[in-house]
């Protein structure tokens, strides 16, 4: 389970999340929602260690994953996607996958993580030897959430996936998504500028507004919401 | 005829060994975005290491290997104790790289304070492990020499063997993906900051091998103020930027043209004008690409 | 942020003190230290250079040595072959280092970091030599530059280093203060803007390329005074006055000094001369050893190279300043 306590993080003088609380269940799937500049990233780069937080608590099962470093934290079962494609454009799609996993010992099951990503994204299996940048954005992104599975992770913090796609590759990788908590059981911290493919998606939704949570829910219970509606979903 | 193929023969000699300079710098500009002029200073400290292993032992083929490890520990030891906290220090905004380049200068300073320090007046040798006398072609000397094709064949044997670290191995992909995007890398689970420092051993060890070299092709004989350290600092940096300061390939180009073209001048124009006309290569290089022979334009953001 | 405005007037009183200190000094220290005292007036001229072109306009110089060598090289020259008087011989050091560092600016503009560096690096070492490929230049032994004996009426006891350290300071007075009004005026402010954010320069109407060549050039006009004097010091011009050494001297100086701020440049100028006598000093004192005395100064300077990038990497001066207003 992951467990947030009052998570503040400072940026500087500016406050970027204030008192953050929220869990997510083991095998879920939460969406966060909010407008440019609630925080959403800051939230997930802090989850990920790669932003320092000013108080308050995070627990992954037993786990204290404030003030760890990114590098030890995947080694803990936690991966971050970070926002617009994270892939090295320089590297082939091969090498971009065999990042993540270049950690782990054992090679036999790396090799089948591999087997995973390309089952899950045919196109990239088609696609190994060709360098990152001549990728699609659709399969940039696809990449991105392909190397992150390498590293074999339990908790998956996405974030925007969806952005600058067109709508029928969002919705695959939504699709995808979606598959990765229902068909190999991974923990999804999604972030989404895409508040109704998100939340169609999603088991739970959190709604940042200016660093603080605004409300919290089931996703479905969310969608119905008329104030997040009219906030958020634009109806 | 015989004139010039033996000053290209010079050249290509001079040039290889610039070449190895190039790549300790590139290494650790990739690594770290530091402009290391340390390098020069770890490049005689190793080769000093050398000589004195060579007097011990007596076999160059022990004294090789020794100095590059002492040159891949030099070079580890200054990242982690001096870059790496400064680095820290200066944060994420790195536009200032004024900073590092004059750390890196005063660590020269620092370092060949302590050689003359331990050495004084006292020098190395490291004589030419085989002849230099060149081969007798049809009458003439030619200017391939046993000990050329030794350092030549040095050259490109590490030359290969760091294609293949590069290309083929964990620890290759890991040098890659930190020096082109050191945040993914992180999330990636690479350890950035270990592979900094193996960035930096590895430019040691390829630097340290160019003190060794260029001291046997030359006098033989180190000292702590050699100007011939200075000469390999400077083309070595030199070789590095017209190679577009980014690229392994790009520094041996580098190396290579600066080599020939600087054997050339001394051949045939004159000795004095040997160090304007690195400048003037240079400069010629940078006016038709600013990114030097293989370099990215615009700079890489990461 | 400072509650008292420095006026135009402030800084005129300072020139004026600064002034009086020399002229007292002068008359006090003997000839060993009046030299000393020209060399802190070259070194001040050079560090401003640089941190004019790195601090202010952001262009990296790890040559200026060079430059300094176009200057006293032009300084000699124009008075063997025109017999000008002196001052004219400063003169056209000045504009003839600014003109050849308007060409040289214009192929640096394009150039960033690294490649800067290299380019800049790769003259320090080139230019020097030259001048033994060309018999105008003298070769190894160099030409002469003589700057004259003090005019009788000073007196029989006006000596000749006096007389440099007169007119070192008086150069390094002029061109600080021609200096810091550039800083403060439009192209001091475009040069800023450009060195923080080119993207944003550019959109604010700054002509990028203009203003560092610009930067380049004035850069290099007061590299080439720094050079004239230098020559002027030493009676002499030869290439190994200007060795790589050098330009890695007036860096070393400017760090000292705080690159970003031209209010510390006397600090770095002091040290560079005040270092080797201390070291030689406590080298005499410890042991005696040659040795010793030869590599201390290096080891010192370097040390405080560290220790300024480490401790107050945006120099003395401004360390001093952020430690106040807290």
């Amino acid at each position: 389970m992951l467990k947030i306590e009052n998570l503040t993080v400072d940026h500087g003088a500016i406050r970027a999340l204030h008192g953050v609380t929220f869990n997510i269940e083991k095998g879920q799937l939460a969406a966060v929602i909010g407008a440019n500049g609630a925080g959403k990233t800051t939230l997930l780069r802090t989850l990920s260690g790669l932003n320092k937080a000013s108080e308050g608590a995070a627990h992954w099962g037993e786990h204290n994953i404030l003030h760890a470093k990114p590098e030890s934290l995947v080694r803990h079962g936690i991966s971050h996607v970070s926002e617009g494609k994270s892939v090295i454009p320089e590297l082939t799609v091969a090498d971009n996958l065999d990042l993540g996993a270049l950690w782990r010992r054992n090679r036999k099951e790396a090799a089948k993580s591999k087997q995973d990503v390309v089952d899950l994204f045919p196109r990239l299996g088609e696609r190994l030897s060709q360098r990152a940048d001549s990728l699609s954005g659709g399969e940039r992104q696809m990449l991105a959430i392909g190397r992150s599975i390498m590293s074999k992770p339990e908790l998956l913090l996405l974030d925007e996936p969806s952005l600058g796609l067109a709508p029928l590759v969002i919705e695959q990788i939504f699709q995808a998504i979606r598959e990765l908590t229902t068909a190999m059981g991974l923990t999804v911290l999604l972030v989404e500028q895409n508040a109704m493919g998100a939340l169609k998606i999603a088991d739970i939704g959190i709604v940042l507004n200016l660093g603080s949570i605004a409300a919290t829910g089931s996703a479905a219970a969310l969608r119905d919401d008329p104030a997040v509606r009219a906030a958020y979903l634009g109806f | 005829m015989f004139q010039f193929i033996n000053t290209l023969l010079i050249g290509v000699t001079a040039g290889s060994i610039y070449s190895l300079m190039a790549i300790a710098i590139v290494l650790v500009w990739r690594s770290t975005r530091v402009v290391n002029f340390a390098a020069g200073g770890l490049a005689l400290a190793s080769s000093f290491v050398g000589a004195a292993i060579l007097e011990k032992s007596g076999s160059f083929w022990i004294a090789l290997p020794v100095a590059m490890l002492a040159g891949a520990v030099f070079s580890a030891f200054i990242e982690y104790f001096f870059l790496r906290p400064l680095l820290n220090r200066s944060g994420e905004k790195n536009q200032e790289i004024f900073l590092p380049i004059i750390a890196t200068l005063g660590l020269l300073g620092i370092i060949k304070a302590v050689l003359n320090f331990i050495y004084g007046d006292r020098i190395g040798v490291i004589p030419p492990p085989l002849s230099d006398k060149g081969f007798i072609v049809s009458g003439e000397s030619i200017a391939l020499s046993p000990l050329r094709i030794l350092i030549l064949g040095i050259v490109l044997l590490l030359m290969i063997v760091l294609t293949i670290v590069f290309q083929r191995t964990n620890l290759g992909l890991s040098l890659r993906a930190a020096s082109f995007a050191p945040e993914i890398s992180r999330l990636a689970g690479i350890r950035v900051d270990l592979i900094r420092t193996a960035g930096w051993a590895i430019s040691g060890a390829a630097g340290a091998t160019a003190g060794i070299l260029q001291t046997t092709n030359g006098s033989g004989s180190i000292a702590p103020e050699s100007f011939e350290f200075s000469l390999l600092l400077v083309f070595g940096f030199v070789a590095a930027v017209i190679g577009g300061i980014e690229s392994l390939v790009g520094a041996v180009l580098g190396g290579l043209t600066l080599g020939i073209i600087l054997a050339i001048i001394l051949m045939y124009v004159g000795g004095s004008l040997v160090f304007f006309a690195a400048f003037l290569i240079l400069i010629l290089v940078l006016l038709v690409r600013p990114q030097g022979i293989i370099g990215v334009k615009g700079g890489r953001r990461a | 942020m400072h509650n008292r405005q420095i006026t135009n007037r402030h800084r005129f009183i300072g020139f004026a003190l600064i002034a009086l200190v020399v002229y007292i000094l002068s008359n006090i220290v003997d000839e060993w230290r009046s030299y000393q005292g020209a060399t802190v007036a070259v070194y001040v001229v050079a560090i401003a250079s640089v941190i004019l072109l790195t601090g202010y306009s952001g262009q990296i110089s790890l040559g200026h040595g060079a430059l300094l060598a176009v200057g006293a090289y032009s300084a000699a020259l124009t008075q063997i072959y025109l017999h000008a008087p002196v001052w004219i011989c400063f003169v056209i050091a000045v504009l003839t280092t600014a003109l050849f560092g308007a060409i040289l600016g214009t192929a640096a503009a394009r150039l960033s970091g690294p490649y800067l560096a290299g380019t800049t690096l790769a003259l320090a070492v080139g230019l020097p030599s030259i001048a033994n490929q060309f018999s105008i230049f003298g070769g190894e032994q160099g030409i002469s530059f003589d700057a004259g004996w003090p005019p009788l009426s000073f007196g029989e006891n006006f000596t000749q280093y006096k007389w440099f350290f007169w007119i070192g300071s008086l150069a390094a007075l002029i061109a600080m203060w021609w200096v810091q009004n550039i800083l403060r005026s439009r192209y001091g402010r475009s040069w800023r803007a450009v060195k923080s954010n080119e993207v944003a320069a550019e959109l604010a109407g700054i002509n990028i390329g203009r203003s560092k060549v610009l930067a380049f050039t004035i850069s290099s006009g007061i590299a080439g005074l720094a050079g004239a004097l230098l020559a002027m010091t030493m009676n002499n011009v030869s290439p190994s006055a200007f060795p790589l050494a050098l330009s890695f001297s007036i860096a070393t100086g400017a760090i000292l000094s705080g690159v970003n701020t031209l209010g510390g440049v006397m600090i770095g100028s002091v040290a560079l001369v005040a270092i080797p006598e201390i070291a030689s000093s406590i080298a005499d004192r410890w042991s005696g050893s040659e040795n010793l005395a030869t590599l201390l100064p290096e080891f010192i300077v370097s040390a405080l190279l560290i220790l300024t990038v480490f401790l107050a990497p945006k120099g003395p001066i401004e360390k001093l300043r952020s430690r106040h207003s807290k």
